[in-house]
């Protein structure tokens, strides 16, 4: 596994490209700021959200249970599945004892997780993405690399290209509307002709067994409202134990997410259709032991809105595939770190400490703080890389040791001002995308000294 | 060998040591505003719709406006507020209604705060019919306009539905430069008619 930084540096070796990824996305936070500064409750809701989250996670068994006799009830079939493996097949024993051969799917991070695409296909089974943004990747091979906007890293010239050797559409087209008018008629058609549905679920109600699946195109409904199966997949944390929590989580949701008021299409499924099957599989797949870590738990209240990842300088500059990760981003980094820590231990380095994750998140996960618990860990387990565990040692040294400071900050102006050449040769990586700051002639403490100060 | 069910109910209740808390009593402050009515037609406005206002006797006229701005040629009419009688008769299938250039259907209320409307399957007869048509217009009374999504839930509490979905503004998506294009798989614009 490469490192966050190693993949990084291929992302901006592309210079135009990560500054044109850096600046959509901070636009997409500027949105953010902008709307939720129009709902003067904005920090009650976020308190709100937190509180029904964790009372969520804590009582998470019955409310499983509940949501299950509810559904149910409603003429829904639940199934359960403990790991990705469990989850496929059951999709796939669905889909086969019926027959199916063509599935609509619409954006799930979770079947993404499991896999599942690969495994139907291999099935036989043809399962278009139909996001407009999932189905580019999808045609190009590749997984989201953002969780809301999965195709986020590409350009309309590379969208006009693929879907000119995809879609037909005519060489050098590349103006979006007239490129989501292609995909639109090339989709219709593969909603109509599809025999099931797939979607993900935003929100489990567990008191009513109904489920919520929120989107701006109107894809999962399209998708579940003309095949006679729809399959809902769930991860276990996805509930909430009132139909009336989802006025506050609908608030912060799209608002969070991309700066709109509420999303285009927020659906209630209670049960199937007329004529139709629903099927909901609920899957734990690493998330209850994730859930028995306590110092990390608290991650399983997200709902996905990506604002952390919009907002986060590392993410914004590095691009969603220098994780590795399903997930990228601050999120992304706590989950894999959580999960995996030998496999994703370059992810809590992927991190400047902003806070500013934390700041946004609509259901306050303490994002950096959590980061920052899991490379305490990575140190205590001995995890650490040698390079990393040394300069943290003399680091640690420094930074205990008054005069080794000041001696070290002297060093270091009289390197920045004569010498610099000489850092640049020490340091090539460092300088790579980066210069140093202007350095003041004398240090803070003999500043102060000079204005008489202690 | 035990269920995947058991598995996961069994370590999520290992793993805790005990189900605790009171289910969290949210109180947020409800967004009153002084005229929803405007309110609402600017935000639905912002999310890419229009908003039209007239009485119940100027129905027609108004949604004839909307026909003939979008060349509608294929009209269904599904049954609206203030309606009397059954609902239409049941379609073939869903597929059937691909042919929709506009569909009028009753929305139950709507929201200042978002621009949503909420629609269910008590007043639809497939629907399939809100997505597949090119256009879609939405008729709510205007006494039934709320402020915000806790009065909005608040209204879902007591109903019965087997599929609602609020709708604010016509199908759209940025996932292409995040340029915003509207009518991404739904329709290509969204008229709601506030009756009074
Ligand atoms: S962690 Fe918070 S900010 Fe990040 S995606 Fe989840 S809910 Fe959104």
């Amino acid at each position: 596994m490469a490192s966050h930084g190693d993949n990084a540096n291929v992302f901006v070796r592309d210079e135009g490209r990560a500054k044109w990824h850096d600046e959509s996305l901070w636009l997409i936070r500027t949105k953010r700021d902008s709307v939720a500064r129009t709902v003067p409750e904005w920090e009650e809701l976020r308190t709100a959200a937190a509180a029904i989250k964790e009372y969520t996670v804590a009582n998470l068994p019955d409310l499983l249970e509940r949501f299950e006799t509810n559904a149910r009830q409603r003429g829904a079939v639940v199934h359960w599945a403990a790991d990705a493996a469990a989850h496929n097949r059951i999709v796939a024993s669905i889909l086969e004892a019926r027959g199916v051969s063509r599935v609509v799917k619409s954006k799930s991070m979770l079947t993404e997780e499991c896999g599942l695409n690969p495994y139907l296909e291999c099935r036989g089974v043809e399962v278009v993405d139909t996001d407009l943004g999932e189905r580019i990747v999808q045609l190009r091979n590749e997984p989201p690399s953002h969780i809301v906007m999965p195709a986020i890293h590409l350009r309309r010239q590379e969208v006009g290209e693929l879907f000119a050797r995809e879609l037909g559409t005519e060489p050098g087209l590349t103006d979006p509307t007239r490129l989501t008018e292609a995909a639109r008629r090339h989709l219709r058609d593969k909603f109509l002709g599809a025999e099931a549905g797939i979607t993900g679920v935003n929100f489990a109600i567990a008191e009513s067994g109904g489920i919520v699946v929120c989107t701006n195109e109107g894809n999962a409904d399209l998708g579940t409202s003309l095949p006679p199966v729809h399959i809902a997949c769930m991860g276990i944390e996805k509930l909430v134990p009132r139909l009336s929590d989802l006025a506050v989580f609908t608030r912060l949701l799209a608002r969070s997410a991309t700066g709109q008021p509420i999303t285009a299409y927020t659906s209630h499924m209670n049960g199937p259709r007329d004529g139709a099957e629903l099927h909901i599989v609920i899957v734990d797949n690493g998330r209850s032991e994730l859930l028995a870590k306590k110092d990390y738990r608290q991650a399983l209240g997200c709902i996905r809105c990506g604002a952390c990842l919009n907002t986060c300088p590392v993410y914004r500059r590095s691009g969603g595939y220098s994780y590795e990760s399903v997930i990228p981003g601050p999120i992304g980094s706590v989950l894999g770190a959580a999960r995996d820590p030998a496999r994703h231990q370059s992810l809590p380095y992927a991190c400047t400490m902003c806070g500013s994750c934390t700041d946004v998140c609509p259901v306050k996960i303490d994002l950096h703080a959590q980061l920052f618990g899991l490379r305490r860990d990575l140190v205590s387990s001995g995890a650490m890389t040698s390079g990393k565990r040394s300069a943290s040692r003399v680091v640690s040294w420094v930074l205990q040791n008054p005069r080794a400071y000041e001696a070290l900050g002297s060093a270091a102006r009289f390197i920045s001002l004569r010498l610099p050449w000489l850092a640049r040769f020490a340091l090539p990586a460092w300088f790579a995308s980066r210069d140093l700051p202007e350095m003041p002639k004398r240090s803070f403490r003999q500043q102060m000294e000079d204005l008489g100060g202690e | 060998m035990a269920s995947d069910r058991d598995t996961i109910l069994q370590s999520l209740r290992d793993s805790q040591a005990a189900a605790s808390g009171d289910l969290p009593q949210v109180r947020i402050r409800p967004e009153v505003y002084a005229d929803p009515v405007a309110h609402f037609s600017i935000a639905v406005e912002s999310v890419g719709g229009r908003c039209l206002r007239g009485s119940r006797e100027e129905r027609v006229a108004l949604i004839g406006q909307v026909i003939e701005s979008t060349a509608a040629r294929q009209v269904r009419w599904e049954q609206l507020p203030g309606d009397t009688g059954g609902t239409l008769g049941a379609v073939e299938s869903p597929q059937s209604l691909a042919g929709v250039d506009l569909l009028v259907a009753g929305g139950r209320f709507a929201v200042a705060e978002n621009g949503a409307v909420w629609v269910d399957d008590g007043c639809l007869t497939e629907r399939a019919g809100l997505f597949l048509a090119q256009h879609l217009v939405l008729v709510v009374r205007l006494e039934d306009v709320v402020n915000d999504m806790h009065q909005a839930y608040e209204r879902l509490q007591s109903a019965d539905f087997g599929y609602g979905v609020f709708i604010s503004g016509p199908s759209k998506t940025a996932d292409i430069e995040q340029a915003l294009v509207i009518g991404a798989h739904g329709p290509r614009s969204l008229t709601v008619v506030l009756e009074s």
